[in-house]
């Protein structure tokens, strides 16, 4: 770890311009930018803490749920109305990392964590392209047993690792950002970019930017949601492939769904043909089973990770089976 | 009341719990200042330019230690006995696996020595790199040994003649992975030089005396002149037993810097630089006649070794013994390549070859159409047919019946994906385990001291398995006294000479030294009148003890037999041990506490070792690409079912002094195969590659 300056922020404003060079970083649990410094993949000049400036209530509304940017992962899990409201939302935070790591994750920086590539955390390979762009993908021939099949760039092939961000594009919440010209609201499938050529640009956010809340509005789908997550290990791993899934049901025909993925995206991935195919369809197994076939359309694959195509079908299908049955 | 036996509290567990235990690196040192090992991106070649410019403007920066100015350390590459490693201390710019050192850096905090480690610029020539096993696999070549005491190959009667007049075959491949034992406790050295030829070494070791003796070794000194203390271990598995090149290196930083010196691995170090469990591939060949009597058995294991150095994972030896059988063929070859060398790791050999041997033997019970237990009850060796010797004790007949009954073994459906619980697929395997019972000559001291309590000392060290308190509970019984009057003073080369805590021998090693060595303090209490006896004089007994001589007659294993239960979702192949129950014959227990801990460590990293553990190497680079906790996955609790422990409390008179064969290792040995079986069992899918994961079952 190199050394670097500190800057407790005293106001936001502060915070924006002091974290607007590329060298800065902003600090919130820290759970990952410590780690990623400590492995020397983050060399930032200056960390800027938020943890003075920044809101941790979570409040409930006519709106919606407003999350502050600082409300602990422990706290969001098992707060009253999340859970009775968006039972996928506490279920994916519970399924993601361990206990004393969300007593420190923030809801800002959950969103913001960085890829779990071996070659990307390992500052000793030199080709990552996220770490040095143009550098190359040491991962495109190497382990990929935990890679991303969808989104995919012949650059990068890193997969996302939030469980707690898969959910909350199923439920279509928004981050609240802050910024040197303003505010402005971002829907949660925006935030994260593809990786196209740049795969050193995760998110749409400018430097210097910070989200200030996230807000999940009402749904008629909230309370029949449901994550299903599964990894090699039984707690405290990655997903190899996870389905947050919401759907809402009339007299046992779907209405609307929502079908998030984690595990397998470069980001976050809504499987936005999976959905159309439950709408106006009976809330029948037939139905889940053939929806959750088209989740993977589009996929990429390695040897290592081939496996997720099959798996994830069959994730979705029990989510989606588990969300249908709920009371 | 005699304390042996009892499941007395841990010794050491206040302190530990209270963070009150010192381990190595926490020991405080005076002028201490701090080292960070350098290591190599590249996998094979030279290195063939370090500019330390940037480096050494890093505030607090003492030196820069490379090939071109490190002092020599004459025996770095020369081995006096197995375990000795070959040690890589910046002595050459030669590059023979990723990760290896290359320079040390010394500063007054380990921030930044570490920063200043990072600011290396390093240039490389890259060299052409082998690191797959499956593809070098004909490259193999027979090693010296196939442990201390084994040779690589062995054969008796006629496997070839045998095979082809056998009514019923399996020949199958198992591999395994590479399993790194990441203790918990990083390694960590701090070494003090006291001038030049004298060397005081905390280091969190599994053997202070054969660390003394490497690094005696290494820096040229006589041995007396080196000091290794370490009172506690955190966790020790096989990659602790042997001074690997980190303690060198910080020997050799103190010599630059004339200050002691602190080393502490990180924990992607640990991947590189303290050896690990080598890959197998076995290929096992099992012939019984039509009743399942095993006419011929033959189990050749290909491992991996570094260039330069040998270590030869033993897997072959216990098809040796186990069973009884007429015609039986091993061998043992390993494949150099371009990786560090692997080590010791918990239940060599056996873990891994067992796996091979028990699967075949449940493959062989399908074929012939019997129950698993019955297959081996049928071939039960009632002498070791390798050694031709009787054992010194075996109930491993009580062992295959308690287990079952505990388990509800009668109420299996024998055919493949017959038990269902809801949408999960149940099953249930079962394997044998065994472990030999090793003893190495130790010594040890007990002190009656001048306020009449007792104080047992021995060089040995306590790697989590309870020697500080099982000593005391020996010495106890051997003085009469009740174990609160015994105090244990060990993990110094200051006292008494004992082995490494390896091979699941310290018990039955130091605990007879400390026996006997007690025994004489008795006498000499005893002989003394009543008013001497009560005087405030110290009193001494030391002693040295070895195999007793009866010993040589017998083959000393210890045996167990572990069942096991697992739930497999059809769907999604994921897999859950949700049963395991093991019985375990291994002599005289000494702690039923303690013991039950050392037996449901190993039943937990057999879990580790059948569903989880996978090292996994870049074949291009040589890097290990899953080099933290976070992806190299240990079980966690959620992986682990309720363990339930038999232990069989064992009269073996022959075995040692003490009667008691080692537990360290033995709760491993089964498991792998017992999962691999029920998983089976569950599924129908027959999984020969370790570890188990889901996708091997989608």
């Amino acid at each position: 770890m190199k050394s670097f300056d500190y800057l407790p922020a005293q106001k936001l404003e502060e915070a924006v311009a002091r974290g607007e060079p590329r060298t800065s970083r902003f600090i919130a649990g820290g759970t990952l930018l410590v780690d990623l410094m400590r492995l020397d993949v983050e060399r930032p000049d200056l960390v800027v803490d938020l943890n003075g400036v920044l809101s941790s209530d979570i409040a409930w509304n006519e709106a919606g749920l407003t999350l502050g940017a600082l409300a602990r992962n422990t706290d969001v899990a098992y707060d009253d109305t999340v859970r009775r409201e968006f039972p996928v939302l506490s279920e994916a935070i519970l399924a993601g990392a361990s206990p004393q790591i969300r007593n420190l994750a923030t809801t800002g920086g959950n969103l913001l964590q960085r890829t779990r590539c071996a070659y990307f955390r390992d500052a000793a390979v030199p080709a990552c392209n996220k770490r040095k762009p143009g550098s190359g993908c040491a991962a495109l021939e190497g382990y990929t047993r935990m890679h991303a099949i969808l989104g995919v760039s012949e650059r990068c092939i890193a997969a996302h690792p939030s469980d707690m961000a898969v959910a909350l594009l199923a439920l279509d919440a928004a981050v609240h950002t802050r910024r040197a010209t303003g505010e402005r609201q971002i829907p949660l499938g925006d935030l994260h970019t593809l990786p196209g050529t740049t795969p050193e640009l995760e998110t749409v956010l400018e430097p210097g930017e910070v989200i200030t809340r996230v807000v999940v509005p009402r749904s008629p789908r909230g309370r029949r949601s449901t994550y299903l997550k599964v990894r090699d290990r039984a707690s405290f791993a990655f997903a190899l492939s996870s389905a947050a899934v919401a759907l809402e049901l009339e007299q046992g025909t779907i209405r609307s769904a929502r079908v998030a993925l984690g595990g397998v995206g470069v980001k976050p991935w809504r499987a936005a043909a999976t959905e159309a195919a439950l709408v106006g369809r009976p809330a029948t197994s037939e139905t889940y089973r053939a929806a959750a076939k088209l989740a993977t359309s589009g996929a990429k694959t390695t040897p290592d990770n081939a496996f997720k195509v099959p798996l994830t079908e069959r994730v979705v299908a029990r989510a989606l089976e588990r969300a249908g049955a709920l009371a | 009341m005699t304390s042996v036996g009892q499941g007395i509290d841990r010794a050491d567990a206040r302190a530990k719990v209270r963070g009150e235990a010192q381990y190595a690196a926490d020991t405080p040192v005076a002028g201490l200042v701090h080292a960070f090992v350098v290591t190599s991106a590249l996998g094979h070649g030279r290195v063939t330019a370090i500019d330390a410019s940037a480096a050494r403007t890093v505030p607090g920066v003492l030196a820069v230690i490379t090939p071109d100015n490190a002092p020599r350390v004459p025996g770095a590459t020369k081995k006096k006995v197995s375990f000795d490693r070959i040690l890589q201390v910046v002595q050459d710019a030669d590059v023979r696996y990723a990760d290896q050192p290359i320079a040390v850096v010394v500063a007054d905090t380990p921030e930044r020595a570490r920063a200043a480690g990072e600011a290396l610029v390093v240039s490389y020539a890259p060299s052409p790199i082998a690191v797959s096993l499956a593809q070098n696999e004909a490259a193999g070549r027979k090693p010296a040994k196939a442990g201390p005491r084994a040779e690589p190959d062995s054969s008796r009667g006629d496997f070839a003649g045998a095979l082809a007049s056998a009514a019923v075959k399996v020949e199958q491949t198992y591999t395994t992975s590479i399993q790194h034992h990441h203790p918990m406790e990083l390694h960590g050295t701090i070494a003090v030089w006291q001038g030049n030829d004298a060397l005081t070494l905390y280091d969190a070791t599994q053997g202070v005396f054969p660390c003394r003796e490497r690094l005696a070794g290494a820096f040229d000194l006589p041995p007396e002149k080196v000091r290794v203390i370490s009172h506690y271990v955190g966790g020790g598995f096989g990659c602790k037993g042997s001074a690997w090149s980190h303690v060198a290196l910080a020997a050799l930083a103190a010599r630059v810097v004339k200050r002691p010196v602190k080393l502490v691995l990180t924990r992607q170090q640990v991947c590189s630089l303290v050896g690990y469990r080598p890959r197998t591939i076995q290929h096992v060949t099992l012939a019984a006649a039509k009743d399942g009597q095993l006419r011929a058995m033959r189990h050749d294991v290909i491992s991996e070794t570094s260039r330069f150095d040998e270590f030869v994972e033993p897997s072959g030896l216990v098809t040796r013994m186990l069973y009884a059988c007429p015609n039986v063929t091993t061998t043992h070859r390993v494949v150099e390549l371009d990786v560090p060398t692997p080590t010791f790791t918990r239940a060599p050999g056996e873990a891994t070859g067992n796996f091979a041997l028990e699967v075949a033997l449940d493959e062989l019970a399908y074929e012939l159409g019997v129950d698993p237990v019955e297959l081996r009850l049928k071939n039960y060796a009632e002498h070791d047919e390798d050694e031709n010797k009787p054992w010194s004790s075996k109930s491993l007949r009580e062992c295959y019946r308690r287990a079952a009954e505990q388990f509800g073994w009668r109420h299996r459906r024998p055919l493949p994906g017959s038990q269902r619980e809801q949408h999960l697929l149940v099953g249930w395997g079962m394997a044998t385990a065994s472990y030999p019972a090793r003893q190495s000559a130790a010594s040890a001291r007990v002190k009656r001291d001048r306020d009449g309590n007792f104080v047992v000392q021995a060089g040995t060290q306590d790697i989590g398995t309870g020697t500080y308190t099982i000593l005391a509970q020996i010495a106890a019984d051997a003085l009469g006294v009740a174990v609160e009057r015994v105090r244990v003073e060990i993990g110094d080369t200051a006292l008494p000479e004992t082995p490494v805590s390896g091979g699941s021998q310290t018990a039955s090693s130091t605990g007879s030294a400390v026996k006997r060595a007690a025994e004489a303090l008795k006498q000499k209490l005893d002989a003394l009148s009543a008013s001497d006896r009560s005087a405030d004089t110290e009193l001494v007994a030391e002693l040295k003890t070895e195999e007793k001589p009866d010993r040589k007659r017998f083959s000393t294993h210890g045996f167990g037999a572990q069942f096991v239960e697992v739930k497999v979702d059809p769907d999604l192949g994921v897999v859950r041990v949700t049963r395991a129950v093991s019985a375990f014959a291994t002599g005289k227990i000494l702690n039923v506490k303690t013991a039950r801990s050392q037996f449901m460590g190993g039943m937990v990293w057999g879990i580790g070792l059948a569903l989880l553990e996978h090292s996994r190497r870049d074949e291009r680079s040589g890097r290990i690409v899953t080099r933290d906790l976070a992806d190299y996955h240990v079980p966690v609790n959620a992986d682990v079912p309720e363990l339930e422990v038999i232990m069989l409390n064992e009269l073996d008179p022959h075995v040692n002094e003490i009667g008691a064969k080692g537990i360290g290792e033995i709760g491993i040995t089964g498991m792998p195969a017992a999962i691999a079986n029920a998983v089976y069992h569950a599924t129908g899918k027959r999984v020969r590659e370790l570890p188990i994961t889901l996708d091997k079952l989608l």
